[in-house]
């Protein structure tokens, strides 16, 4: 049921978890911990809170700790490789057992920069450390299906949905059909299939301001694959797509908008919690 | 010292940087639709193939793990090609870059006593800029692939790696080959066949006639000395065979150890660039063969900034690359701007860490920031080039070598704000201004809103929620 529980456990962590971490179950309970994204705690807090209720409502005690920032990947896809965001990252997070991200582009980037940025930087013992915290972080729908062993999440949400599988989330992750798997499980749900779904929607971070032309027209041909399902609700596990997407919709007045993939897991009264 | 055309440093070409260019490719709606016709067909194509060959991803493996064989003991195996092509007839030359490698043909061609030449595809004399050296020699360069010569009858630049004319229409060519050909018949139709046979009939009396042809190779084998090209149109086959001198100017990474290598790559390039299981002609040569072909045969070995990209630890892997342009097929970026925009002979994602890679990420900025890191073409390079993880090395050294003041201070700002709980909850708080630049705004974010909305800001970050609710 929990596969790893307790194989990333150290003693001082099985010390200070001693205290309050034993549940019902007679195995300890696993620390878990959210890691919200920077974007998600400035811009797009309803995705965090939605991943909170859902994962409480599967039994999960999670925990925020207050001083996570910023996984570093803008910066590092910008050029600016910045070992101290790594290492804020290494040092809040080390402690937990798994770490949980409603993001697959930063998920992808703790598990596939955080080693490269730290060499680069030249510290080794940084890069070994990053490299096993990166291996107990998860992108929220491989926790919900590997971790949790669980592809129906209970929830209830009435409306025509179709789902962006993000780049990251697919190619660096692998996330492969975790997120519509449980998507297929929410009752009510009228899911479409989003056309040329495998091709990027023109985000790519500050690509999208560093050229801005060739991602408008990446976004013109997503907002047409989207807008061709006739769907409501464009929803995906990445809200940085989704403010790119959507803010392209929203200024069409297109009529459809955006939900993060753990907003509508969440949802068991048919609406998105907010 | 000059690495040619790798960068287009002429005619304006590479004057404006990769975005300027691609604005204006994304405004070309005949351009547009051009591109993603053809890059959609070939793409579709090769999906077919690959999904048909069971030991596809092991054979990616086989693929990358060769050319890194290669990599690591280039040394050797260079030696090693030298000596066995050495000792089956053929000239053995060395060229550091394209101005040397351009003096070796040039030299070799007024020795033969000739001033024409006919000349295979191939990347290598794209790179080097051979035809225009050859022309300031006095020699004129005949090419004789259908899309290079449209492009050369058309003083145009090759747009794609495996298919330089894909920018161009039927409708197009026919009025090229009207105004350029010289022999063009008068009531030319744009029907390909038509097309296709004026085109072979302007040639076969350049092939009966020219005493001496240039090629590159797809690959060079170590262990025999030979050399191989693989083409779809049998003018390659023409200049291999029937000219009494051949000019191979091949890159230091095209080696393979030896003949049983091409069992991985004989199935790795054609359905990977031009989704066909089998190329139409496949031409091995060896050296001289007695009264048969040729019967002189020189090599020209070319480094050209590759030796610099070979002592790049994480930017190395791009010199497995064989040229089949499959993720020029799948970018969304190439898609929507074609070849041109890149500015350089290697467009798109293997063009974007190539080009810096071989002249110094200094001369070719923009390049590695041409990508919006979906990874597509990592996906279906036929060697496991993992070109994102390379785009953003890159950027990390244009960031170092180009200093922009207000984006390093930008950026700097930033992750001082990220580096402490309380600075960056002061940061947050920041978040309500985002409402004043929602349509709006200075630059650079003006560059975001004027295509798109910026999202409304919450009336507190998760954070303040989270810590209310405990």
């Amino acid at each position: 049921m929990q596969p790893g529980c307790t194989r990333h456990r150290t003693s001082a962590d099985k010390e200070a978890g001693s205290s309050h971490s034993w549940g019902v179950y007679d195995a300890p309970r696993m620390r878990v911990a959210l890691f919200s994204t920077c974007l998600v705690d400035a811009l797009f807090p309803d995705a965090g809170k939605a991943t909170v209720t859902l994962l409480e409502r599967l039994g999960q005690q999670l925990e925020f700790p207050l001083d996570q920032t910023c996984c570093g990947q803008m910066h590092a896809n910008s050029g600016y490789f910045e070992p101290k965001l790594v290492r804020r990252y290494v040092d809040v997070f080390e402690g937990y057992d798994a770490i949980v991200v409603p993001s697959g582009s930063c998920a992808g980037a703790i598990r596939h920069q955080h080693e490269m940025v730290a060499r680069a930087a030249g510290d080794e013992t940084l890069a070994t450390r990053a490299h096993a915290v990166a291996e107990r972080t998860y992108e929220l729908s491989q926790f919900v299906v590997d971790v949790l062993g669980t592809d129906d999440v209970g929830a209830y949400f009435p409306h025509r949905v179709t789902y962006h599988p993000t780049c990251h989330s697919v190619r660096m992750l692998g996330v492969g059909d975790r997120p519509l798997r449980l998507l297929r499980n929410v009752r009510g749900i009228d899911l479409v299939e989003l056309p040329r779904h495998d091709e990027c929607c023109g985000f790519g971070g500050t690509f999208s301001i560093k050229n801005p032309d060739v991602s408008a027209a990446m976004l013109a041909d997503k907002m047409e694959s989207v807008l061709d399902t006739g769907a409501e609700v464009l929803c995906a596990g990445d809200r940085s797509c989704l403010m790119h997407i959507g803010g392209g919709l929203e200024r069409l007045r297109a009529g459809v908008r955006t939900l993060h993939l753990a907003e509508i897991l969440a949802s068991t009264d048919g609406e998105a919690p907010s | 010292m000059s690495t040619g055309e790798l960068v287009w440093g002429d005619e304006g070409w590479a004057g404006p940087t990769f975005p300027e260019n691609a604005k204006r490719a994304v405004e070309n709606s005949q351009l547009r639709r051009n591109v993603r016709k053809a890059t959609t067909t070939i793409r579709e194509r090769r999906a077919g193939l690959v999904a048909e060959t069971p030991d596809w991803q092991q054979l990616r493996s086989a693929g990358a793990a060769i050319k890194d064989d290669v990599l690591e003991h280039l040394d050797r195996y260079l030696e090693e090609f030298e000596r066995n092509a050495t000792a089956r007839g053929a000239h053995v030359h060395w060229a550091r870059d394209a101005t040397e490698a351009s003096a070796i043909v040039t030299t070799l061609v007024q020795e033969a006593g000739q001033r024409e030449v006919i000349k295979v595809k191939s990347m290598a004399t794209q790179e080097i800029g051979l035809v225009k050296a050859l022309e300031h020699a006095g020699i004129a360069a005949h090419e004789t692939d259908l899309a290079e010569m449209i492009i050369q009858l058309s003083d145009d630049r090759p747009s794609h790696i495996v298919v330089p004319a894909l920018h161009r229409n039927r409708a197009e060519i026919r009025r090229i080959f009207l105004d350029g050909m010289g022999d063009a018949p008068e009531d030319l139709s744009d029907d390909p066949h038509a097309l296709a046979e004026a085109a072979r009939l302007h040639l076969r009396r350049l092939f009966l006639k020219t005493k001496v042809a240039v090629s590159g190779a797809n690959f060079a084998i170590a262990e025999t000395g030979g050399l191989l090209v693989a083409e779809s149109e049998g003018n390659g086959r023409m200049c291999l065979t029937l000219p009494d001198t051949l000019i191979s100017v091949v890159g230091i990474e095209k080696l393979l150890p030896t003949w049983r290598d091409l069992e991985v790559f004989m199935q790795l390039l054609p359905r990977s660039s031009t989704g066909e299981r089998m190329n139409p002609y496949n031409s091995i040569w060896t050296g001289v063969t007695q009264n048969d072909g040729p019967q002189s045969v020189h090599i020209v070995l070319l480094d050209n900034g590759r030796t610099r990209a070979l002592a790049d630890q994480i930017g190395r892997q791009a010199l497995r690359c064989i040229r089949c342009a499959a993720c020029l097929n799948v970018c969304p970026v190439y898609e929507r701007t074609g070849g041109h925009a890149y500015g350089a002979t290697y467009p798109g994602p293997i063009g974007a860490i190539l080009t810096p890679l071989l002249v110094g990420v200094e001369h070719a900025p923009a390049l590695p920031f041409a990508s919006s890191l979906c990874g597509a073409c990592y996906e279906v390079c036929p060697v496991q080039i993992d070109i994102p993880t390379v785009l953003v090395k890159l950027r990390h050294d244009a960031v170092l070598a180009e200093h922009h003041r207000a984006q390093d201070a930008t950026f700097a700002a930033a992750a001082n704000a990220m580096s402490g709980r309380r600075r960056w909850t002061a940061a947050l708080k920041l978040a309500p201004l985002m409402r004043f630049i929602k349509h709006g705004g200075p630059p650079p974010l003006s560059r975001w809103t004027r295509t798109r909305d910026f999202p409304d800001p919450p009336r507190e970050s998760f954070r303040e929620w989270w810590t209310k609710r405990r």
